[in-house]
């Protein structure tokens, strides 16, 4: 009981050590000093969460069931770290230089954005981390056991372990994984936290094999003596398993999440790749070194049965060692959080960015997506994922019953997650591998795996029929699960491996010859293939006098030079540097993009400082969110742009208005400086002659008449204006009452012509009409169309001079009724055509008395009767076309 | 020898009553009724005087007044001017146009009597 209560007291300390540490690691990031916290060490221990505990206890097991088969895991990554640290570099670079936050937004970036990509790699990680964070589980709980198995009856207590455990895991995760949203998804504490659980895993095999050795082996060359003597040095090495397990170990690095998620997007600079290429190889040379003698003093000495992958802990514990066993405890117990928490954190990035957030914008009420609510929704949904990964993992533990099967399920979930490789790898060294390439290879090798490796490694019947697995689904023998094609004898992993890979690899190259990538699928293609010249050379992202400057530069270009300089050397001051500028600080970047951001935007401010500080280019996300707000600047200036134009449009009305108005106004000086000439003439005349028989002496009757007579006529003129006057002003105000009457148009241009002849006694005009067509009936003012038809028929009688003047009146009915007047006189010049229905204009002055408003009235009159009038051009002589509707009635409705 | 006045005028019983009182005092009046050919009439034998009227066919009495003062020999022709549209801008264009003396249609006969006596006189000097 003590032991167990010490056990659990050791793990609570732990774990308060662990929250110190992720902690004061995030209080230091905060205070901008991360150079230590990024330090190529802490970046290389990081890497060791690839040793989680089933590496850590399961090694020794592995190398009593299968020798030394066991290095093959360490030496995959090794050889990657070692030999392939180029394909490392330019990940490392793509990911810094396109944002990456995980293996599903590399491959979703990679091929045009892609949602669908990154929902399948993302089921693909979950699928396959999940029975991994069960065996995390399961070796703690294996670990508590030990040590409880004085105290209490096995697996009592087993389940409570396991949950307490994943509470604490999912706890810690939540707290150090989402403490804020950093686009660039670094986790100071968190990172810190595993470089410090990495030395204590090392620290605690160190130190069970040094006692092992040296302690019960009785030294080095008797240990040696012992391996030799013991089975395990017989072992024979099968060469092809090997370079299978080799490759598929590689592959995993490259591919797991968790790895990704150190290696790439926690990764702080390029260089760190170098210390990580020889110290990391050395990490997993010293985790194996003791691994063999451990396994063979382990058989030795431990009773038969024993669990071998748990002699790392029963031997110092059945030795009296219970110090060394806690520290032992300590090292299994590091390596399942370690794991458990980054694939956490790498598990809700992806179940986040691309399950969660998709839905939840699609679904939430459009209002609703201001930033600081998307912010907040995010930070939500990762807390969400990380609990439901770390449950999930919990389940599968309790369903699974925790027992062997989940020994190798390491090898499995590796399989599952090296299928992502070929899109990996095809992304970012070929430019014609396309989406539909990707989804077609990811597919197949998922599907392959899940029914060559995953569904059978549950044993047969449970979710493959058992005939299914012995005799090949509807009894296709080719198809058996574990002998596809019919190839077997061939180790299962190995056999699902090869199937898998092949089939994926060939399906992605196939479909991507065969398909044409989208224009955003070149273009990312491009940026992923060449990453080495699109990006700007590494820059560290720590602080740096030259990114000052450059953020000056900046910053004076949208703040203007005084306010910028102000700025910065206001925040030199408050940092007590000496020079005017400011250590780039994360809190002054902060406070720069804010005011920046008042200039230009927030998501634009935190684009421009973000490519000056992280050496970056700018994420497609980015790019959208400048685009935005660019648009809502474009549709502010677009709508003021529409409230200059209606102003324009407006100003340009006034202006019609007034030029209108002005206009009617020079016409009215006009009208009455006409009129007053019109009416000053005769009386001029008037009284002139009237003077002049008043004054004179001696005047003839003869001149008496004469005068008189000039007298009379120049009344008579003025009255025949005045009423033509009132006449006009009637008709254009509108007041005019129409007589309407049914009547005959013969028996009105009668009259009209009748009139016209009285009018004038001198006249011999000739007037030739159609008197059958002049039948036609109408129903309008008969007495206001005779005054326009005597108009008229005046003067053609006054205008025309032909030496025998002719006027045809012709009529063509119909609707509309038109009535033609052409005389044979030489007409209206085509300059005078345009005036003659305008007050005032006279074609040819005075020479027939009239005030030349005849045919301003005969328009009105028309006009009035729903009509038109119109000079005919092109008649010989001068022409006059009237138009009227035949029913004034009809045409009024 | 009688004195020489030239009216220039379209209404044929403006002319009449204007030649009445004027050959009356014994003044040799003649007629031009045509606008355009004015200027060309003036150049031929000049006139003691002139009798413009503004609205005439073809050309306008100020234009044809402001030829006639841009001509060497007419340009200290006394001109009496007559408009029936009796707006003060009327006689502002005629004062700029150069006339000697301005009246308003319809006038009293005396007072136009006495205009052209006192603008054959020179007593008058470009005011009415």
């Amino acid at each position: 009981m003590t032991m167990l209560n010490t056990l659990v007291a050791v793990c609570l300390a732990y774990a308060v050590f662990l929250f110190a540490v992720a902690f004061a690691a995030e209080r230091v990031a905060l205070r901008g000093q991360v150079r230590w916290l990024r330090s190529p060490a802490v970046y290389t221990l990081s890497l060791s969460i690839y040793c989680t505990a089933w590496t850590f206890y399961g090694a020794v097991g592995s190398a009593v069931r299968t020798g030394f088969e066991y290095l093959t895991i360490y030496l995959g990554p090794s050889l990657v770290l070692v030999g392939w640290w180029w394909i490392l570099r330019k990940l490392v670079r793509i990911g810094r230089s396109q944002r990456i936050t995980s293996v599903a937004d590399l491959i979703s970036s990679r091929y045009g954005k892609s949602n669908l990509l990154a929902v399948g790699v993302t089921i693909l990680a979950v699928v396959g981390t999940t029975p991994y964070i069960a065996l995390q589980l399961q070796s703690v709980t294996l670990s508590f056991e030990v040590f409880s198995a004085e105290d209490l009856a096995p697996g009592e207590e087993k389940g409570h372990t396991a949950l307490w455990v994943a509470a604490g895991l999912a706890l810690f995760t939540v707290i150090f994984g989402t403490r804020n949203l950093d686009a660039n998804e670094r986790h100071n504490g968190v990172v810190m936290a595993i470089a410090v659980e990495a030395v204590v895993k090392l620290a605690a095999l160190l130190a069970v094999g040094v006692f092992v050795v040296w302690g019960l082996g009785g030294g080095l060359s008797a240990t040696l003596a012992r391996i030799d003597a013991s089975a395990l040095g017989r072992w024979e090495i099968d060469g092809g398993r090997w370079a299978g397990l080799m490759l598929l170990s590689a592959a995993a690095f490259l591919c797991l999440p968790r790895i990704f998620q150190v290696l790439v997007v926690e990764n702080d600079h390029e260089t760190h790749l170098r210390t990580a290429s020889w110290a990391f190889p050395l990490y997993l040379g010293l985790m194996s070194l003791f691994v063999v003698p451990i396994a063979v003093i382990g058989l030795d000495l431990m009773p038969a049965g024993s669990n071998p992958d748990l002699f790392v802990l029963t031997l110092p514990l059945s030795q009296g060692q219970d110090g060394l066993a806690v520290l032992s405890f300590l090292g299994g117990f590091s390596s399942a959080t370690s794991m458990v928490i980054v694939a956490a954190i790498a598990l809700s990035t992806m179940v986040s960015n691309h399950v969660v957030m998709p839905l939840w914008l699609r679904l939430a009420e459009p209002g609703a997506k201001v930033s600081g609510d998307v912010r907040s929704v995010v930070l939500l949904a990762r807390r969400l994922s990380i609990i439901g990964v770390v449950m999930l993992g919990y389940l599968y533990y309790r369903l699974s019953g925790g027992g062997e099967a989940l020994a190798t399920i390491g090898l499995v979930s590796f399989v599952g997650m090296a299928q992502v490789l070929p899109a990996m790898l095809g992304g970012i060294f070929w430019r014609g591998a396309s989406k539909l390439g990707a989804f077609t290879g990811l597919t197949l090798g998922f599907g392959c795996w899940g029914y060559t490796l995953f569904l059978p490694s549950f044993g047969a019947g449970v979710f493959l029929p058992e005939p299914w697995v012995t005799g090949g689904p509807f009894g296709l023998g080719w198809l058996r699960p574990q002998a596809l094609f019919g190839i077997e004898g061939l180790d299962p992993l190995l056999h699902a491996f090869f199937w898998s890979m092949t089939l994926n690899t060939g399906g992605f190259i196939l479909a991507s010859l065969a398909s044409f990538p989208q224009p955003l699928e070149r273009l990312q293609g491009a940026q992923f293939v060449n990453v080495f010249e699109h990006s700007p050379s590494p820059r560290s992202w720590t602080g740096g006098v030259a990114q000052t400057e450059d953020l000056m530069i900046m910053a004076q270009r949208i703040l203007g030079a005084r306010d910028a300089q102000a700025l910065f050397e206001r925040e030199a001051r408050r940092q007590g540097a000496r020079g005017p500028l400011p250590e780039p600080t994360p809190d002054f970047l902060e406070m720069l993009e804010r005011e920046l951001a008042g200039s230009v935007g927030a998501a634009t401010a935190h684009a421009m400082v973000g490519q000056i500080v992280g050496g970056m280019s700018v994420s497609v996300e980015d790019l959208m969110a400048v685009a935005d707000e660019t648009a809502q600047m474009m549709e502010y200036s677009a709508r003021l742009e529409a409230q200059s134009q209606e102003l324009a449009r407006t100003a340009g009305q006034l202006r019609e208005v007034n030029a209108k108005l002005t206009r009617l106004s020079v016409q009215k000086d006009a009208f009455l400086s006409q009129i007053s000439h019109e009416l000053r003439t005769p009386m001029t005349s008037i009284r002139a002659f009237s003077e002049i028989l008043r004054d004179t002496d001696g005047l003839s009757a003869g001149q008496q008449t004469k005068y008189a007579s000039i007298i009379h006529d120049e009344a008579i003129r003025l009255t025949r204006l005045l009423d033509d006057l009132l006449d006009l002003s009637v008709l254009e105000n509108g007041q005019v009452n129409l007589n309407l009457r049914e009547g005959v148009l013969a028996h009105v241009l009668d009259r009209a012509a009748a009139a016209a002849a009285a009018d004038d006694a001198g006249a011999r005009l000739l007037i030739r009409r159609d008197p059958v067509a002049e039948r036609v009936r109408l129903h309008t003012d008969l007495d206001r169309l005779s005054q326009v038809f005597i108009n008229l028929i005046a003067n053609a009688r006054k205008y025309c001079d032909a030496a025998q003047p002719r006027l045809d009146i012709r009529v063509t009915p119909g609707v509309p009724l038109i009535i033609d007047f052409i005389d044979n006189g030489s007409g209206i010049s085509p300059e005078a055509q345009d005036m003659i229905f305008e007050k005032f204009s006279r074609v040819s002055d005075q020479k027939a008395g009239g005030a030349g408003l005849g045919l301003a009235i005969c328009r009105q009159i028309v006009t009035r009767l729903g009509g038109e009038i119109a000079y005919l051009p092109g008649q010989g002589g001068a022409a006059f076309r009237v138009v009227l509707p035949a029913d004034l009635a009809l045409a009024a409705q | 020898m009688s004195k020489h006045v030239l009216l220039i005028e379209d209404e044929p019983n403006i002319i009449e009553a204007i030649s009445f009182i004027l050959s009356r005092e014994g003044l040799k009046v003649e007629t031009h009724s045509d606008g355009t050919t004015a200027n060309a009439r003036l150049r031929g034998a000049r006139p003691d005087l002139v009798i413009l009227d503004v609205m005439l066919p073809g050309k306008s009495g100020y234009d044809i007044l402001r030829d006639l003062r841009a001509e060497a020999g007419l340009a200290d022709l006394p001109v009496l001017m007559l408009t029936a549209r009796g707006q003060t801008r009327d006689r502002e264009m005629a004062e700029r146009a150069g006339v000697s003396a301005f009246m308003t249609k319809p006038f009293s006969n005396s007072e136009m009597l006495d205009t052209v006596r006192a603008l054959m006189d020179g007593a008058l000097n470009g005011d009415a």
